[in-house]
């Protein structure tokens, strides 16, 4: 069984967390003995397997359920009522959160954002994704479940995915030919086709926006005094599909609907690079994709547009194969995702030296998000100037957009870059927001006052997630869940982030709970500053944004819950005696403790 | 060829190309906070001690490269006082009762601490439970005093060829574990000669028998302040 | 920063979840005592056998953690009176020794020494109610009030205290010089 599966992956050290997770699957967890076997079959440290296993989430030491269901827990499925769900199904099926019911039919856990904010409450049953989730459903799920019902005979509408784009631009409307960019890109010399995507303007759609065309140039020419494009040298082509920042799901789309426009990307930058190998880091919450991924990448190779003499071109090789995640968003940093393409837990790297350089195994490599790689399809099909039509002299061409939140109409946008955020907001159907998280919790939230500013690399950069929060929300419970986002999900590797997120949240659940004083706020500033200042990766620098940003915008909604103390404990004091009381029997005035002295 | 340059706190001092900031400081005798780094094993950057600013910039003096004309502020008190929280973060993580401690003395946390005149811990305690292993007949892990700065996992895989050692979990959950399927340390090729067993900067891993062999007065930092004892380290004494 | 009839500075000390340890240290600045006590009079204190704090002290000294909710009141009634509040030693600043209890469960704690351990004879958790409650764990003190002072050892040094002392009476903002810091 277990050599089977190795067997599948190639046997190499590299696909270690690729058979890891088909363990998972089969065992429902990772027992000890077959962590101990694997680092024998694929010559690692036993310690390595370990690391891995402890490190993604969808892996575990002990065991899961039958069924293994995970609700997603973004602040937009918090809106919709979904940890009220979560507890709702815990109840019927008698499972406390995260564990394991003793029959082991049944595990429930939270998950971090599932990528469905326009279609929630989302959650993953084994996997497979269930949306607009709501009180019925959770009734008959947990009879289906205590009936062990095979997800094969759940209702079929309970898995549909909608791709509920709204407004299609450059990238989303019509269809690119199979091919056609390709074929164009085969005329031309590597310098030409960098400087076609560099004269389009295109930079990085993950949101930090690098050029596009420096990026694939530097990898092509390696370091300082190297041949260009020295062919005796393994280049890669990776395709980040791990967006996990909260509230974004536009990669989903595009590659339920322009799968091919995002493969024919890579290949033309394998062209243009000189790779042969390309990869597709596909986020373990998008494992439903991956079977129609699959047949799209056999069509190409039936095509003869991915394999050997690709059109027919001589020595012109080229092959993607999917990688899967295993629920870790700090993987979406480049480093860190290679290193989990390389088997290994998802650590941010040092840099210099940067991926294009010493990347996949050390080899040059390009990283770029899947709507870059749409992109640069499309302009080597229609040419630069196509792309030059839309968009701001900083920011050419047009940027998709996963809306969700408080609006009517969630969904896709592809807007110019260059429009205010409130012509989007009219769009969507949001009256009266009272702000909006541009680009995820990791970007920038912004306030009424802010809605005529621009999408763009010159005002508001964005990844894509727009979360829009009406009048209703409470901005500090909304700065207080992504602040546990982020401890959440901080590798662990340096101590600002991994020590300094935890302490940011116990911070704002003091505040948030209506025990904080002024002296919390300072300190809470300050201590935002050293981890922004001091963390190694973005994560870590980005962590204290929704705190940072609400307080600035919003101070009056922190400041009506400080208490005016100077000073009171960050614990439950009175609490903190509850177990003496429960073991005396005692309820005697001095067998309790108020909380501010 | 010209000879490189580059300044600490306005100091010039020239270095080699291949050297990051914390290696030319060394070099120089300028000593750079630091617990993940070892001379002697690859720069690492996760301790965040040595977070100095270049050109304005925050960078961690471990593994940024040394360049040309860097302007580097080192000592300065906006960089003692983050290195302090730092410091801190790493004391309310784990369980370091410095008064029953057999490192105490030796304990490069504590000695780090001391320099940074850190007084207090600052932050809540976190109190976590955390695993002793006392199972190797000569060699003790105690947990409670890990700080991840994973030299001994270094040590293990890069000197020793054994890599008995590694970080498992994620985030606050992160950890030691060891090589062997029963968790136990005595499953391990550890030997207490293996560079490994020794390299802890804290008493997480420890020698059995050699506990509290010098008598406070004569421990290692009792009168020898960490910014020497360190330099003589990274400058290959 | 003087008492109003003396003009000396008043001192306020106490043991919470301590070991009176920090205590003893302070006597070792033997025969300094002498010059203290011609600037400084103590109030509620070990030293002094006075139960209760007065109306204007200025630096209440605290040893040891919190426990219970006794060291919790003594704590307040501390830095309700006192102008100055200074953590003592080890265990005042981070638990100390006592808070190696606190990865224990409380409810285990209690039930191994009072019911379950070898040689009890009328097994039975303590619950007069003149005892004080334990805390689920033990806690340095600057979790529950503000602290303005912290001087780290097990115990302080007695030059720890007299470089705290002799700043403070001199008016000088309190300076620990490094050779003094230790945590054991």
């Amino acid at each position: 069984m277990l050599c089977e599966i190795v067997d599948r992956h190639g046997g190499q050290a590299t696909s270690l967390l690729q058979i890891l997770i088909d363990v998972q699957m089969r065992f429902r967890h990772v027992p000890p003995r077959i962590m101990t076997a694997l680092a024998g079959m694929l010559h690692l440290p036993r310690t390595q397997v370990e690391a891995v296993v402890e490190f993604y989430r969808f892996l575990s030491v002990t065991s899961v359920g039958r069924f293994d269901v995970r609700f997603s827990d973004s602040v937009t499925d918090h809106l919709l009522g979904s940890r009220d769900l979560a507890a709702r199904l815990c109840q019927r099926l008698g499972v406390k959160l995260g564990e394991t019911r003793v029959d082991d039919a049944v595990s429930i856990h939270l998950t971090s954002c599932t990528g469905l904010s326009d279609q929630g409450p989302a959650a993953l049953v084994n996997g497979h994704v269930l949306t607009r989730l709501d009180g019925d459903r959770i009734v008959q799920m947990a009879d289906f479940i205590d009936q062990g019902m095979d997800l094969d005979t759940w209702p079929k509408n309970w898995f549909k995915v909608e791709d509920q784009v709204q407004l299609a631009g450059l990238l989303l409307e019509g269809e690119l030919p199979l091919g056609a960019s390709l074929e164009r890109a085969l005329t031309l010399h590597p310098a030409d086709i960098f400087s076609e995507i560099d004269r389009s303007g295109l930079r990085g759609r993950g949101g930090a926006g690098f050029k596009t065309a420096a990026k694939w140039r530097f990898c092509y020419e390696g370091e300082e005094g190297a041949v260009p494009g020295d062919p005796t040298i393994a280049r890669y082509v990776v395709c980040n599909a791990d967006e996990g920042e909260p509230g974004t799901f536009k990669d989903r789309v595009l590659l339920s609907r322009n799968a091919q426009d995002v493969f024919e990307g890579m290949t033309v930058c394998a062209k243009a690079i000189g790779a042969q190998h390309g990869f597709i880091y596909l986020r373990g919450e998008y494992r439903y994709l991956l079977d129609s991924l699959l047949r799209g990448l056999k069509v190409r190779r039936l095509r003869g547009l991915l394999g050997r003499n690709i059109l027919g071109v001589e020595g012109f090789d080229f092959d993607i194969e999917i990688h899967l995640g295993a629920g870790a968003y700090i993987c979406g940093e480049e480093s860190a995702l290679i290193e989990s393409l390389e088997g290994k837990p998802g650590h941010p790297r040092n840099r210099p030296p940067y991926p294009v350089t010493h990347g996949y195994l050390g080899q040059p490599t390009v990283v770029n998000n899947v709507e870059t790689f749409a992109a640069a399809a499309r302009i080597m099909a229609y040419g630069a100037d196509w792309f030059l039509s839309v968009g701001t002299p900083e920011s050419s061409g047009t940027k998709i957009l996963s809306v969700s939140g408080d609006c009517e109409r969630p969904g896709i946008y592809e807007v110019p870059f260059g429009s205010p955020v409130s012509d989007l907001l009219r769009r969507c159907g949001a009256d009266d927001p009272m702000g909006v998280q541009v680009g995820g919790p990791s970007g920038t939230f912004i306030g009424p006052d802010e809605f005529e500013r621009i999408l763009g690399f010159e005002d508001l950069p964005t990844g894509g997630s727009m979360m829009v929060f009406s009048q209703a929300r409470d901005v500090v419970a909304i700065a207080r869940s992504f602040t546990h986002f982020f401890a959440h999900e901080s590798c662990g590797f340096c101590t600002p982030c991994r020590v300094g997120t935890s302490l940011l949240g116990q911070l704002i659940d003091k505040i948030a709970e209506g025990h904080g004083t002024p002296h919390d706020l300072i300190e809470m500033t300050q201590l935002a500053a050293i981890v922004k200042n001091t963390s190694h990766c973005g994560l870590g620098q980005t962590a204290a944004h929704p705190l940072m940003q609400t307080l600035e915008r919003f101070p009056e909604r922190y400041q009506e819950r400080l208490k005016t103390l100077f000073f009171e404990p960050g614990f439950d004091l009175d609490g903190a005696l509850e177990v003496s009381r429960q073991m005396t029997g005692r309820e005697d005035a001095h067998a309790h403790l108020t909380q501010s002295g | 060829m010209d000879q490189k340059t580059l300044t600490i706190d306005g100091v010039e001092l020239s270095f080699d190309p291949r050297q990051t900031i914390m290696e030319a400081a060394a070099a120089a005798g300028v000593y750079i906070p630091h617990l993940c780094h070892h001379p002697d094993f690859k720069p690492h950057g996760s301790c965040k001690l040595c977070t100095v600013k270049v050109n304005g910039r925050f960078a961690s003096a471990c593994t940024l490269p040394a360049a040309e004309g860097q302007e580097v502020l080192n000592k300065t008190l906006e960089l003692n006082q983050l290195r302090t929280r730092i410091t801190q973060m790493l004391f309310v993580e784990g369980n370091h009762f410095c008064p029953g401690c057999e490192i105490s003395g030796h304990c490069k946390l504590q000695a780090t601490a001391y320099g940074l005149g850190m007084l207090d811990s600052h932050f809540p305690h976190f109190y976590p439970a955390r695993r002793v292993d006392a199972s190797h007949p000569d060699i003790m892990l105690d947990l409670d005093r890990c700080i991840l700065c994973e030299l001994c996992v270094r040590a293990s895989r890069d000197m020793d060829g054994k890599s008995v050692f590694g970080i498992a979990g994620r985030g606050m959950e992160s950890h030691l574990v060891v090589a062997a399927e029963s968790g136990a340390l005595v499953d391990t090729l550890i030997e207490v000669s293996d560079r490994a067993a020794h390299v802890c900067p804290v008493g997480a891993i420890l020698i059995k028998h050699t506990a509290y062999e010098k008598p406070i007065g004569q421990r290692r930092y009792d009168h020898h302040p960490i910014q020497a004892a360190l330099l003589q380290e990274d400058q290959g004494d | 920063m003087t008492d109003l009839m003396t003009h000396k500075i008043r001192i306020a000390t106490t043991s919470l979840a301590g070991c009176f340890g920090c205590h003893m240290s302070f006597l070792d600045i033997d025969e300094r005592f002498f010059t203290l006590c011609e600037h400084v009079v103590f109030d509620r204190s070990p030293f002094t056998d006075i139960k209760h704090l007065g109306e204007h002290v200025d630096v209440g000294l605290i040893e040891g953690g919190l426990c219970n909710a006794e060291n919790v009141s003594t704590l307040r009634e501390f830095r309700d009176h006192v102008k100055i509040l200074v953590a003592v030693g080890a265990c005042a600043i981070n638990g100390g020794i006592p808070a190696m209890r606190n990865h224990i469960p409380l409810k285990e704690c209690l039930e191994e020494s009072y019911l379950v351990a070898v040689g009890i004879d009328s097994p039975q958790i303590p619950n007069d109610p003149e005892l004080p409650l334990l805390l689920d764990r033990v806690r340095p003190i600057h979790e529950v009030v503000k602290v303005d002072y912290f001087l780290p050892g097990c115990p302080p040094s007695a030059e720890v205290f007299w470089t705290f002392l002799t700043d403070l009476m001199a008016g000088r903002e309190p300076q620990i010089p490094e050779a003094q810091i230790h945590f054991d």
